[in-house]
């Protein structure tokens, strides 16, 4: 048998692994915290404790409150290791990762994923050309590299944070071109319905207008409702043309930024055979989890938004569920006392959370978007078009396993990231109503980049016999 | 394409398929090349389509080009003084 | 064919992989009615997880007529290939310029030499091989490690995109006419007077005649038809790499390098029940010979790994049986899905509609073989 090296090991840095790890960790708890990236932070609050903005403040309240997160995880009593990336996870607790460009192997009792979420794909005809990034890229230059557009760029999309990045924008004094919204009108009456809970975090909604009054004095041109995005260009982006209310418009522009929200970055616990199951209202896949975070996979948890999208402070919280539970089952932490400390994390939570039926409902995309037009780009990595998958999903292909090995589409590095919720979309639209819903790809390894050279050399130097 | 929010604290100085260029010190290789409007930094091995950066987290791969001699995504590193970029492009290895 | 009117279908296929496609696509040609009964979309499929040899050297050394009937299959592909291209459109990237099996440790190198020997007697003489030394070897690959003591060499080997091969099929299915059922998992079998009755969970089939091409499934399904299909899972888990300049055209049993340029590396042989996952240790361990073949591959990026169940029979060698209880009901099963595939789309599936007639060659693989 090999002995452990960790009794538990967090993947991610954000404001969940750094609560879950800090959580156990203080309870005495043998605590190994992975993060890719050179600091702690995660996304949401990248490079807060180092940045290079002469001006933090620019990007808002909300981010600076993850400097003290980030200054107190730093002097907790784990090992933090970072430029660490996880390749391998195995529902045994076997890690395989990459280490400042080594591969090795660890060992870990426990494992809490707190690895995030990523960005909706938003594929249309011309998403995949040169000019055309993420809102989460223009918020990542802005931390990590002190950089905003030097040409007036438009926004496109749906969703709270294309609408944050416009006003930190605005705050750095970047001219936007136009915000193209393709939040479509009929979510909003049902939306109305999750308002009186949404009041409860009352606080997120003040911001949320207060973002919206802000752009709205800008003078921004604002389009609602667009459909039928389309950018164009050869060797780069030179426009974006889109319908709205029932006029077609183009806009000229070198840099055009895309958000539909966020969806939990599920490859970690796929990998590690957890159970999951479709969202519907978040519309996306989310691990099974019990009120803890555990998964079906024993001693694996998955805390924040990889579990489910809650933001940063749910994030927060929801760690330290996982790292209480993980303490507690390793012997350290009695229940009642476990207990009573998780209430008052569970009732904060709560209020947090009070927002996302609300928002959920409000920024749903409508069926008719989710599948795009026949020329767009399902797979950016193989380059194979929404018409061929559409074409064999019509000829009988049992799904997007099947229609993956047809294709390649999913085979790239990108590993399924971005065109895995349009395969499964085209698949779960058959013609025939008594199919039943179409699953998701089978996540392979390695899930970050890893060579043959370094997993040939790899040592394994923790482990005997 | 991207410019700096106040000056740069530092430069470096790195080779760019063959050229030195100055780009600021302490940022990802992407966002460097991103500061230079050097897009697209890529063709698709399928088609030849011009590429550039598009996620910046490491999730996309679009930025994926030589780093050194090795084939890495530009967005996960940092740039280093003397380090040698090669873009993945078609042709005679101009980006425009 | 005759039809009775109260049969679905002349022919169901239970089982939608490389060898039930095939097979149906056979059996479609001679004119009868077929549906395919396939099972859901993550199902095991070892259809899937094939590292694509059209792989004649070492097989049969113990058993004649499989070292035959392989090289009878391997002749066949040319003309096969080019048929499902013209049908289908989709080029299977067949390549058929020679394979290499390397000698990694001492003693590989008697052992080989004696299989290709046998071989090549069980095909009288006209197999053709070599054994070759790491000089010869590295003339016929330079990139080969100094290293390695040697290889096994015969020009009638080759590969093939195995995942094309399963789309291609699939179409040239469609365009035979055959009904295509995913999602059809088949749970029982029973005789009904003259015909047998497929029963899946969305309703049953009525057929004059049933063929089992359903992988590790054989085993419990055929024994509700009388034929005891002795069947064990062998995992082999493969590697996959980003595309590189092209380097190899022939194939070899550890590396092969696709028509996109991709490395697949391969394999192993694990005795681990009905599971499909992937280790960390055969993952590295897999690299670690790749790197030792050919080290130039060092900073080749990993795409991804992934695991498969072969279909072993006790002996290794296919299964092609008929039911003498159940004259219509006849099992497939072999773990070379892709190096048998233009026989079972032809020599079997004539075989199947032939009723009674006997092919002298395929006697030797009934399952009674099993019967002590």
């Amino acid at each position: 048998m090999t002995t452990p090296d960790y009794q538990l090991l967090v993947i991610g840095a954000g404001p969940a692994g750094m609560a879950a790890a800090q959580v156990a960790a203080h309870r005495g708890v043998k605590v190994a915290v992975l993060d890719e990236q050179l600091h702690p932070g995660g996304q949401i609050y990248r490079n807060v404790d180092a940045s290079p903005l002469a001006d933090i403040s620019v990007l808002g309240k909300d981010y600076l409150h993850g400097r003290q997160l980030v200054q107190t995880f730093r002097h907790a009593p784990l090992d933090y290791l970072a430029s660490c990336s996880v390749w391998y996870l195995d529902r045994s607790g076997e890690v395989g990762i990459v280490d400042n460009g080594r591969h090795r192997s660890l060992v870990a009792q426990n494992v809490i994923i707190a690895c995030g979420a990523q960005e909706r794909p938003m594929p249309f005809p011309g998403w995949e050309k040169a000019g055309v990034m993420t809102a989460g890229a223009g918020q990542i230059l802005m931390k990590s590299a002190a950089m905003v557009p030097d040409e007036a760029p438009v926004l496109a999309g749906s969703g709270p944070l294309l609408l944050l990045l416009a006003w930190q924008y605005l705050r750095a004094g970047v001219k936007i071109r136009a915000i193209v919204e393709t939040t479509q009108r009929q979510a909003r009456w049902s939306a109305l319905r999750h308002f009186p809970r949404a009041l409860a975090a009352s606080d997120y909604l003040f911001k949320g207008l207060q973002l919206v009054s802000a752009i709205r004095r800008a003078r921004i041109p604002w389009y609602r409702q667009a459909s039928e995005l389309s950018a164009e260009g050869d060797e780069r982006l030179q426009a974006i043309s889109f319908r709205c209310k029932g006029r077609q418009q183009r806009i000229a522009t070198p840099l055009l930024m895309l958000h539909q929200g966020v969806i939990p970055s599920l490859q970690l616990a796929a990998a590690a055979g957890c159970d999951d199951r479709w969202n519907e209202g978040q519309q996306c896949w989310q691990t099974q989890l019990d009120d803890w975070g555990e998964s079906s996979q024993p001693g694996i948890y998955v805390a924040g938004d990889a579990a489910g999208i809650g933001g940063a402070r749910a994030a927060w919280l929801g760690g330290q569920l996982a790292g209480l539970q993980v303490a507690h089952k390793l012997g350290m932490l009695a229940q009642e006392q476990r207990d009573v400390q998780a209430q008052s994390v569970r009732s904060a939570c709560d209020r947090h959370l009070a927002i996302r039926p609300f928002l959920d409902s409000w920024y749903r995309i409508g069926e008719d978007r989710l599948l795009p037009p026949d020329e767009t780009l399902a797979c950016r990595c193989e380059e194979v078009t929404v018409a061929e998958l559409r074409a064999l999903s019509r000829q009988g292909c049992s799904g997007p396993n099947q229609a993956k090995a047809f294709t390649r589409c999913g085979m790239g590095p990108c590993q399924g990231r971005f065109c895995g919720a349009t395969m499964e979309q085209i698949f779960a639209r058959q013609a025939a109503p008594d199919r039943p819903a179409a699953g998701h790809f089978t996540v392979r390894p390695p899930l970050k980049p890893v060579t043959l050279g370094q997993l040939a050399g790899g040592a394994d130097q923790t482990h005997e016999g | 394409m991207f410019r700096l929010l106040g000056e740069a604290s530092q430069q470096v100085l790195v080779e760019l398929d063959g050229v030195e260029v100055s780009v600021p010190a302490g940022v990802s290789v992407a966002a460097a090349l991103l500061y230079l409007g050097r897009i697209p930094t890529r063709h698709s091995p399928v088609t030849g389509a011009a590429r550039a950066p598009f996620c910046m987290m490491g999730a996309c791969f679009e930025c994926v080009l030589e780093i050194d001699g090795v084939s890495e995504r530009a967005c996960q590193r940092q740039v280093e003084a003397g380090m040698q970029l090669r873009l993945q492009l078609c042709g005679d290895g101009e980006a425009l | 064919m005759p039809v009775h009117s109260s049969f679905d279908y002349d022919t169901v296929i239970v089982g939608g992989g490389l060898v039930g496609a095939a097979v149906a696509c056979g059996v479609a040609q001679s004119g009868a009615r077929v549906a395919v009964l396939d099972g859901g979309d993550r199902d095991f499929r070892a259809s899937r997880g094939n590292f694509g040899l059209v792989w004649v050297q070492g097989k049969g050394a113990d058993f004649p007529a499989y070292a035959q009937l392989t090289r009878r299959a391997a002749q066949h592909w040319r003309d096969f290939a080019d048929e499902l291209q013209d049908a289908t459109g989709v080029d299977i990237a067949l390549q058929q310029t020679g394979g290499y099996d390397f000698c990694l440790e001492p003693q590989d190198w008697d052992a080989r030499a004696r299989e290709m020997r046998l071989v090549a007697e069980h095909s009288g003489g006209e197999f053709e091989y070599q054994m070759l030394d790491c000089d010869e070897l590295r003339r016929h690959i330079p990139e080969v490690s100094r290293e390695i003591l040697g290889a096994s060499y015969s020009p009638e080997d080759g590969h093939v995109n195995p995942l094309y091969l399963l789309r291609a099929l699939h179409q040239r299915m469609a365009g035979l006419g055959v009904d295509y059922r995913a999602d059809h998992r088949v749970h029982a079998s029973r005789r009904d007077g003259a015909a047998f009755v497929i029963d899946t969970r969305r309703g049953s089939f009525h057929c004059e005649r049933v063929v089992y091409c359903a992988g590790l499934s054989n085993q419990a399904l055929c024994g509700d038809l009388g034929m005891s299909i002795p069947l064990n899972p062998l995992r082999g888990q493969l590697l996959i790499t980003d595309r590189v300049p092209r380097f190899l055209s022939a194939a070899t049993l550890q590396v092969r390098q696709t028509a996109e340029g991709s490395l697949q590396i391969g394999d192993s042989h694990e005795d681990v029940g009905l599971d499909e996952s992937t280790t960390l240790d055969v993952i590295t361990r897999l690299a670690r010979r790749a790197v030792r073949i050919f080290p130039h591959l060092a900073q080749v990026r990993l795409n991804r790994a992934w695991g498969a169940l072969r279909i072993m029979t006790p002996d290794g060698v296919p299964i092609y049986h008929r039911s003498e209880e159940h004259p219509g009901a006849y099992a497939v099963s072999c773990h070379s899905g892709v190096t048998l595939a233009a026989l079972h789309a032809r020599d079997i599936a004539r075989w199947i509609c032939a009723g009674p007639l006997e092919d002298p060659l395929l006697g030797a693989f009934s399952a009674d073989r099993f019967d002590v």
